[in-house]
């Protein structure tokens, strides 16, 4: 008698597999091919066992239509291709939540050969839930007992061979963080391969369902076209549970389905009422005294009561009052390490973006004297454009590590459990948090990794809620122009203005996301809040690479690429339709004169080929960088340096860079000069003019009617504008735009001063824009991700119009009100403060109601109509 | 030991959200969501349907099965309870929904 056979709750039974499944199998089995879909719990440790099984070869992509990651790995031995397929984490194989209906639907339709199981040795109990799930659907399974050491650890002794008897399977012990246990599980999937027949295991039983599943299985039988295709007795069990998308199957593949189905929602109600229990509460009741059964027969507890010590670290670090301080330090933390050290990086890393620029300029047509050819500037703008972005990379990779060691630790979920409360009040969700701070709750974060992180958020309703106000943090590239403003019209009030920029876009934030889920997003699938605390564990330095790496490429390769590409949009809209031939000549006839007074400086000397049109073009840009690199230089050491370097380089040209020891040498340098110096003031001017008769130039004084309320001229219109690609060019526009003044080397924040008061430019104005820009759409990078996680362009089109309505209408709003009340900025700033945080305050106090779910409904009208 | 929460209103409070017209409302009926921290007690029923009956059915939540209340966060909701080995965390809406036996 062996000890299965003492267990009340299961049955050791042969199954039939469906004909499908065979057929499947017999096809791999002449491509010398295996398929085994790896299954588990959350929390289980199932991805350190897919990286130890399958090593680096790795693939992700999206299951078909879903944003859910399908991660799947190929190992080989003898011949044969074993493909490991990592199905999301799930509790359960029920149709309620899209992780375990993609789970569902890879092992119903894809039918692999087998499955891998990991189960977490330390909560065996609530594991086998799954277990008993998948050996009900037939599969050959082979269960890798994980976590063996966290187990030991809290003085639980497990009998494997016991544990293998009464589920009638393998049962390989792992440390999947550690590596141990590939071998073993590798040899007993080639065992189950060799083994043909039908696969055994142990079948639970329901008890006083029983003879209702075997009226629906004998009624199920009857119809081919299931019985070649599913696991019968499991779709028996499903359609008492009365699973949705189960029943969905019957009707589809089954004639007679619809009214069979009625059948077995009458023996449902049949059942709970002689028993008083719902079904899938009679279910889940079976399996739990099944499990609890075998954990008797299999697992001895030594820990004689003793806490657990993750418990004892929750004690301090979710204290109720201490818990926040904890959370603050936590952020801290990884502020400081990504955004403050990261940023310290990008420094060592950017003379990399700048070395590629140069040797891409140096392939590119060299430029001309005031015009340089289309092919020059178009290659150098997508250029820079590409590289302000891929300038993040080492800041994200910090962030992403540091990420992926919250997740592995478990603190993450912790996270959640601390502010859920707060989220929640404004329709968003606990693991809302960290897209947040990603965002850059504390100025100078990226809402693509922010928008990124909301994977991990459960309910649809709340991400899609945090994706759509992520973005209104204050990202890295959007503090140039609030420091601009603030520093030319709130000067005396930095700190304050500054405050009140990082504070009021998450009360903005919040209200949004509290106005988007109760109206638009009203009726998305929500979830509970229902989340296991994972035990702490030391997160392992492979994992959190791998995690980090994959995810810093995944930005690297979807943004560089696409923004790339827009980037030449919006360049043409920038520099179209350019000037005209009648204004190229009068620019070229305003150098005339300094060019003359060069040519007949260095006639007759060594130096006259420089004057013709090619090289004159390059001595005078490398005279100018010269210029520059000179007043950069610090001490007469680094005058030196730059002497020496420009000498190296330039050899032909350097003996007129500097004055010469004579007569003739100093009148050809001063000529040289003079060249220079209008040439550079030329070409400013000539920028300017292009981008004001630009498409966009002209499209912004088109606006000006309609911003008009909000109080943006055209020129502001214009750099909001060409914000839209990188929030960065918004100053670089500002700079072309404000030229007055640039000749006497006044900085943009004094000559946007000036002619700002000329022209009676307010505070009111610049709060105007600020929050304007606070609620500004999202970067064309941002919606790239947008796309990405939501899979919907309608979605990713009213990410960007909304925030565009939402904001003038804000700004439009603040403006008006101030110039009615005569309120300057700083006034209005503190009265906008003080409304929004007291409507924040009303409206996050209280928690929304949640709606009654249909189902619910229908059941109490049918319950008062009965 | 369970004194404190037997007095406590929390009864209404739950059968208001929950219970259909038709239904008599039980006498007797205690919600996990009014038990205070460091009090175990029994699941007798859930009252809603749906993913998060589901959910909670999934981690161990079966009529008959012991919970504990750990303990409450910074801001009084969420809450962490012990059922089997698992901790798990609900807002006290769902909590509210869950009727319990004292031990």
């Amino acid at each position: 008698m062996n000890a299965s056979d003492k267990l009340s709750g299961g049955a050791r039974r042969e199954r039939r597999l469906p004909p499908f499944y065979l057929e499947q199998a017999r096809k791999r089995a002449l491509e010398h091919r295996m398929v085994v879909g790896l299954a588990g719990q959350q929390n289980a440790g199932k991805s350190t066992v897919f990286n130890m099984l399958t090593g680096a070869n790795q693939f992700v992509a999206n299951y078909p239509g879903v944003t859910v990651d399908k991660k799947s790995g190929v190992y080989r031995e003898d011949g044969l291709k074993v493909e490991i397929v990592d199905l999301p984490g799930t509790y359960s194989l029920t149709s309620f939540s899209l992780e375990e209906r993609v789970s569902r639907d890879f092992l119903l339709f894809e039918a692999p050969d087998a499955v891998v199981n990991v189960v977490d040795a330390a909560q065996l109990r609530r594991s086998l839930y799954l277990t008993f799930q998948i050996l009900e659907m037939g599969f050959p399974v082979v269960i890798a007992l994980n976590m063996m050491d966290v187990a030991e650890g809290r003085g639980l002794k497990l009998n494997l061979e016991r544990l293998s008897h009464s589920l009638g399977v393998d049962v390989v012990p792992t440390i999947g963080r550690r590596g141990q246990g590939r071998e073993a599980l590798r040899d007993r999937l080639r065992e189950v391969r060799r083994r043909s027949g039908p696969a055994a295991g142990l079948m639970i039983q329901y008890d006083r369902l029983e003879p209702f599943i075997e009226r629906v299985r004998a009624r199920l039988e009857g119809i081919p076209a299931l019985v070649s295709r599913y696991p019968i007795r499991w779709l028996a069990v499903k359609l008492l549970e009365g699973d949705g998308e189960a029943e969905k199957l019957l009707v589809r593949t089954a004639g007679e389905g619809a009214g069979l189905l009625a059948e077995v929602r009458g023996w449902r109600k049949e059942f709970e009422a002689a028993e008083g229990l719902n079904a899938s509460e009679a279910i889940g009741l079976s399996r739990d005294r099944l499990a609890a059964e075998i954990v008797a027969l299999c697992v001895t507890d030594t820990s004689m009561g003793r806490t657990p010590w993750s418990e004892r670290i929750d004690r301090v670090v979710l204290n109720r009052v201490a818990a926040p301080f904890f959370l603050l330090a936590a952020i801290y933390l990884v502020y400081e390490l990504s955004i403050v050290q990261g940023n310290e990086l990008t420094r060592l890393t950017w003379p990399v973006l700048v070395f590629l620029r140069a040797g891409i300029a140096s392939l590119l047509p060299s430029p001309g004297l005031l015009f340089d050819p289309y092919t020059r500037l178009l290659g150098l703008w997508v250029v820079d454009s590409a590289s302000a972005l891929l300038n993040y990379i080492p800041i994200f990779f910090i962030l992403f590590t540091l990420i992926a060691v919250l997740e592995e630790s478990g603190y993450m979920a912790r996270i959640a459990f601390i502010l859920d409360r707060v989220f929640h009040g404004f329709g968003l969700h606990g693991q809302s948090t960290l897209p947040f701070i990603l965002s850059g709750v504390m100025a100078g974060g990226c809402a693509v990794p922010g928008v990124m992180a909301t994977r991990a958020i459960p309910d649809r309703r709340s991400r899609l809620g945090t994706i759509l106000t992520a973005p209104f943090m204050n990202c890295q590239a959007k503090l140039p122009l609030y420091i601009l403003l603030i520093n030319i019209f709130f000067a005396d009030h930095r700190s304050w203005a500054l405050l009140f920029i990082a504070t009021v876009t998450i009360l903005l934030a919040l209200l949004v996301a509290r106005l988007l889920t109760s109206t638009v997003l009203r009726t998305m699938e929500t979830a509970p809040f229902v989340m296991e605390l994972p035990a702490y564990h030391a997160p392992t330095l492979g994992g959190v690479f791998s995690r980090a790496r994959e995810r810093t490429w995944v930005y690297t390769k979807k943004v560089a690429t696409i923004v790339a590409a827009a980037a030449v949009l919006i360049f043409a809209l920038l520099q179209l339709p350019g000037l005209g031939s009648e204004r190229k000549a009068w620019y070229e006839q305003e150098l005339a004169g300094p060019r003359a007074g060069f040519e007949s400086a260095v006639r007759g000397t060594v130096h006259e080929a420089l004057a013709e049109e090619r090289s004159l073009a390059a001595l005078v840009n490398v005279f100018s960088a010269y210029e520059e690199a000179r007043g950069g230089a610090d001490g007469p050491a680094g005058i030196q340096a730059v002497d020496e370097k420009f000498k190296a380089r330039f050899p032909g040209f350097y003996p007129l860079l500097v004055p010469g020891s004579d007569a003739k040498a100093a009148e050809i340098h001063a000529a040289l000069k003079a060249l220079a110096d209008r040439q550079r003031e030329l070409r400013l001017r000539i920028r300017e003019e292009t981008l004001t008769h630009s498409l966009l130039g002209r499209f912004g004084r088109t606006l000006e009617s309609g911003t008009r309320f909000a109080g943006f001229d055209w020129k502001m219109n214009v750099a909001l504008l060409s914000a839209f690609t990188a929030r960065e060019n918004s100053v670089a526009t500002l700079g072309v735009l404000y030229q007055e003044g640039a000749d006497e080397s006044k900085s943009l924040e004094e000559r946007m001063r000036s002619e700002s008061r000329a022209r009676g430019i307010t505070s009111l104005h610049a709060l105007a824009v600020i929050l304007f820009f606070a609620l500004y759409p999202p970067c064309l990078a941002t919606i790239i991700v947008i796309r990405s996680e939501t899979q919907s362009w309608r979605w990713t089109f009213f990410s960007v119009l909304f925030p565009l309505v939402l904001g003038l209408t804000v700004s439009s709003l603040v403006f008006s009100l101030g110039r009615a009340l005569s309120l300057d900025g700083l006034k209005m700033m503190g009265l906008f403060y003080v409304s929004v945080l007291f409507l924040a305050l009303l409206l996050g106090r209280r928690g929304e109601r949640q709606p009654e779910p249909p189902e619910e409904r229908l059941a109490n009208l049918s319950a008062q109509s009965a | 030991m369970f004194g404190a929460w037997r007095h406590r209103r929390g009864c209404q409070r739950g059968s208001q959200a929950s219970i259909p017209p038709t239904e008599p409302r039980p006498e007797t009926c205690r919600f996990l969501a009014d038990v205070p921290p460091g009090t175990c007690c029994r699941i007798r029923r859930y009252r809603g349907r749906g993913p998060v009956r589901q959910r909670l059915l999934d981690l161990g939540f079966v009529p008959s099965a012991t919970v504990c209340v750990i303990r409450k966060a910074t801001l009084g909701d969420p809450i962490e309870l012990l059922v089997a080995d698992t901790f798990v965390t609900l807002r006290k809406d769902e909590a509210a929904q869950i009727e319990v036996d004292p031990q």
